[in-house]
């Protein structure tokens, strides 16, 4: 255990904050990352029982409120484990501790002496008459944080490890889970007339014509730019919103080509431009190259966006999806003019995000038109083409990858070269909500940025390889601006870069005239990647690998997510006919010590599935004022008919640190398509995504 | 004009106008707030129900056009406060990850399963190709719906 304290304690030092024993023999515990889908409320509450000695039936958790819970900034990267986990743990360990010492000196007895059973305290395995529930006073609580007490040893765990099943899910098959469902008293339905782009004036709404097609009452916000339509009637208001795309004449929106739709677009674009790594050098040897490209893509989630919000007495009240309660609390303060005190956010479940999606905006409209219409809830629901339209995407992302090679064909000098928008336009990193573009006195343009290298990187992450050669370097050009909005999507560039980079070598391995594994085996020290490649290499019988060429292609990739998260190791077994169909994928990862097996394989399975989606059909289409791929006719995604089975093993480590494994699978997942396709068609396919048409495209050229 | 139809077995009458989306008035009129809005389009099935025993999309069916039919929803799914073997199932399996897509793959899946207790794999693939799921729960979720049957087939109450 490291001995800083994790950024969640450090901005939150009180034991109260984050722990309480309720009176019904429940522990209430609160933390700041929120539920996304991705099972971190079951893994929290499993740290919290095992070192309390609880039952994990005993613990509620309360997660994302800026009233009543701890501020972890946002839920995102891969981070809820590594950080709000070891929070949990140590604020569980330490309000042990001080119960236990307090408690003994009562009992005249050593601390280490009393065992916890379900929360019951035993001395000499008799029971004490005590228990936490009826012990624990304010006192306890009233503490700040010191880190100090050194929870239990992984060896003797019994609850963290376990495949705990899931609260959240009984609501969700039962039908009563999402903030969609939330029913307010004083409830309007609000639907959003969308400024096409930036700087788009309205200069005209042809409201009779609107009312005519709504067919009942509703009510008109209009803010400069910003045009919605509310009324108690959810199917007016949508009608209105639909009719009123036909009846508004915006004035200087932007125009893009579907040329703006492709990575290539960024190269000739202004750009902020970074060295990362090695000096450039020109070590003696052969170089060789290749440009590999992603598309912008979407969240698609599948719920479009929903935000509600109450203004009442000069206090805003706001219901979301966010990842990020308190970031979105700040911004809403600041853009509405109220004082921070004044505005809670509540997280509520949406549908899984996978990024920085339309969450905020909806909660953002929600607030503005709140704030017109006080003493009355507001609650926006998006329409999909709305979704589809104006969520923020993932940049378009150009590799080029460079490598010197020795004689026997082994790089010596690697270059990683990047040409991507930004990654992350978050409003913590400047970026701006939809709604504020469309108010009155919109601020300048965001600067696009990028995080930085220490938390992973965003165009960059995964850029530089972990293959033991001698020079490596990113060279990363940062686009000034974008077509249309850019943020964050699972795994940033680590998809992007990690296809490129390991299709590349395979590249480098025929040329090489090895079998690829053996080639990445002869330059990997890293003892835990090699393992997982092996693992994954034994189970897919990659020495049976038959040639080049017949339709049926296996193919192999890794990574170490952010160089620094969980390795993930993922093969492929497809067939090429006119379409590729998966028929089978085998995944090793290495994650540290896993809290709940069973959620980790269910996320190593869904970021399997999502990446295949993403390389095989995913992309957003951009002409005329933004976005066209509006619906799930033009942005398909993968379903049930081309799902493959997958295979997903991990690896038991428990005494080493969690590392977050989220979206570790995705890069490897991308990667081992390439690889499986060419090994089945014998062309390389370096433009995702591998469609039909882009195949035929590359073999027509051979 | 008051549609009636019948809702998890109950009769109800709506005042709703007749071209109301079905799902607007099952979420907003009669409060089951279960089926989902993904689309409104016929192209996610988020808000698959099923009308007179076949799984169907509530989000662009008007509400007139199922006058005196019988439509059964997610809430109808649990019989008494028992849960029906699919979703049993589908808690065994952790088969979800959001769950957004889950009101109306259990929809799609129970439609299968009572017309055909025997499905194959194949059978299942083709019986929610109707549904996306974006976290990619796929494979629990086949595995859910076959472990369903199976139970179904042992007598488990459906
Ligand atoms: S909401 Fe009906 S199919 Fe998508
Ligand atoms: S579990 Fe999230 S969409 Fe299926």
């Amino acid at each position: 255990m490291s001995d800083t304290l994790p950024l969640s304690i450090v901005n939150n030092r009180r034991l109260e904050k984050w722990l309480r024993f309720d009176p019904d023999r429940t522990l209430h515990l609160a933390v700041g990352k929120v539920e996304i889908g991705q099972g971190v409320l079951i893994a929290l509450s499993q740290i919290a029982a095992e070192e309390l000695d609880i039952d994990v039936d005993r613990v509620n958790i309360l997660a994302g409120d800026t009233a009543d819970a701890p501020d972890e900034g946002s839920t995102s990267s891969s981070q809820s484990i590594e950080v709000s986990g070891r929070s949990v743990r140590l604020v569980s360990a330490e309000l042990r501790s001080r119960v236990l010492a307090r408690l003994a000196q009562r009992l005249n007895c050593n601390p280490a002496d009393i065992a916890i059973e379900d929360g019951a305290f035993l001395l000499e395995n008799q029971p004490t008459g005590h228990d936490y529930w009826s012990f624990v006073s304010d006192a306890d609580y009233a503490a700040d944080i010191t880190g100090s007490v050194v929870p239990k040893p992984p060896a003797s765990y019994r609850v963290v490890g376990q495949p705990v099943p899931r609260k959240d899910l009984i609501a969700k098959v039962t039908g009563a889970a999402f903030i969609h469902d939330i029913v307010r008293p004083d409830m309007l339905h609000a639907r959003m007339l969308r400024q096409p782009s930036r700087n788009a004036q309205l200069a005209a709404l042809d409201k009779a014509a609107i009312r005519r097609a709504a067919k009942g009452e509703f009510r008109v916000i209009r803010l400069g730019n910003f045009v919605a339509f509310v009324g108690p009637d959810e199917t007016v208001v949508q009608r209105a919103a639909v009719a009123a795309l036909a009846h508004a004449r915006w004035e200087g929106a932007r125009e893009l080509t579907p040329a703006h739709g492709e990575a290539a677009w960024f190269v000739d674009q202004p750009s902020d431009d970074r060295l990362i790594g090695d000096a450039p050098a020109t070590p003696a040897g052969e170089m060789v190259s290749a440009v590999y490209s992603r598309p912008f893509v979407a969240h698609a989630a599948m719920a479009p966006s929903c935000g509600l919000a109450e203004f009442r007495d000069g206090h805003m009240e706001v219901w979301s999806h966010t990842q990020g309660v308190y970031p979105l609390r700040n911004s809403i303060s600041e853009i509405l003019g109220l004082p921070k005190d004044k505005v809670i956010v509540r997280h509520a479940h949406g549908a899984g995000c996978y990024g920085h999606n339309g969450a905020d905006d909806a909660a953002l409209d929600a607030a503005v038109i709140a704030q017109q219409i006080p003493g009355q809830c507001i609650r926006v629901q998006w329409r999909r083409e709305e979704e589809f339209g104006f969520e923020p995407v993932s940049t378009a992302h150009r590799t080029r990858v460079a490598a010197v090679l020795d004689a026997a064909g082994r790089p010596v000098d690697w270059t990683t070269e990047v040409w991507a928008g930004s990654h992350v336009q978050r409003p913590i990193y400047g970026g701006l909500f939809l709604a504020q573009e469309a108010l009155p006195n919109p601020p300048p343009p965001a600067k696009p940025g990028d995080p930085p290298e220490a938390n992973g990187g965003g165009g960059t992450r995964n850029g530089t390889p972990l293959y033991d050669f001698a020079a490596k370097r990113i060279v990363h050009h940062l686009a000034l601006s974008t077509p249309v909005r850019t943020s964050s999507l699972r795994g940033l560039g680590a998809l992007p870069n990690v296809f490129a980079m390991e299709c590349f070598m395979d590249e480098l391995a025929e040329r090489a005239g090895m079998d690829p594994v053996a080639y990445r085996l002869s330059m990997l020290s890293d003892t835990r990647a090699r393992h997982s490649i092996e693992n994954v290499a034994a189970r897919c019988n990659w020495s049976d690998r038959g040639p080049v060429g017949t339709g049926k292609g296996l193919g192999l990739a890794w990574a170490r997510y952010k160089n620094k998260a969980a390795y993930a190791c993922v093969a492929v077994e497809l067939e090429v006919d006119k379409e590729i169909r998966l028929n089978r994928v085998w995944a090793c990862a290495d994650a540290g010590l896993v809290i709940n097996p069973d959620g980790a394989k269910n996320q190593l399975e869904g970021g399997i599935i999502h990446a295949a989606s993403m390389t095989l059909k995913e992309q957003v289409t951009l002409d005329g004022a933004g976005i066209t791929s509006l619906d799930w006719a033009s942005y398909p995604i993968m379903t049930f008919s081309e799902v493959p089975e997958i295979s997903t093993e991990i690896v038991h480590a428990p005494n080493l640190p969690t590392l977050g494994m989220g979206e570790c699978t995705f890069g490897p997942t991308a990667a081992a398509i390439g690889n499986a396709v060419y090994h089945a068609l014998g062309v390389r396919v370096r433009d995702m995504p591998l469609t039909r048409e882009r195949i035929a495209e590359v073999l027509g050229r051979v | 004009m008051n549609t009636e139809l019948s809702v998890n077995g109950h009769s109800v009458h709506t005042g709703a106008d007749p071209s109301t989306p079905l799902i607007d008035v099952l979420r907003n009129h009669l409060d089951l707030r279960g089926t989902r809005y993904g689309c409104g389009l016929e192209q996610c099935g988020s808000c698959m129900v099923i009308i007179d025993g076949k799984a169907d999309y509530a989000c662009s069916r008007e509400v007139g056009s199922v006058a005196g039919r019988s439509v059964t929803t997610i809430e109808g799914l649990a019989v008494a406060g028992k849960l029906h073997p699919l979703q049993v199932a589908f808690l065994e399996e952790q088969a979800g990850q959001c769950g957004y897509c889950l009101s109306g793959i259990l929809m799609s899946a129970k439609a299968l399963l009572d017309r055909n207790p025997s499905p194959s794999r194949a059978d299942i693939v083709a019986a929610l190709d109707g549904n996306l799921c974006r976290c990619g729960a796929h494979p629990r979720i086949l595995r859910a719906v076959e472990k369903a049957a199976l139970a179904i087939r042992a007598g488990a109450l459906s």
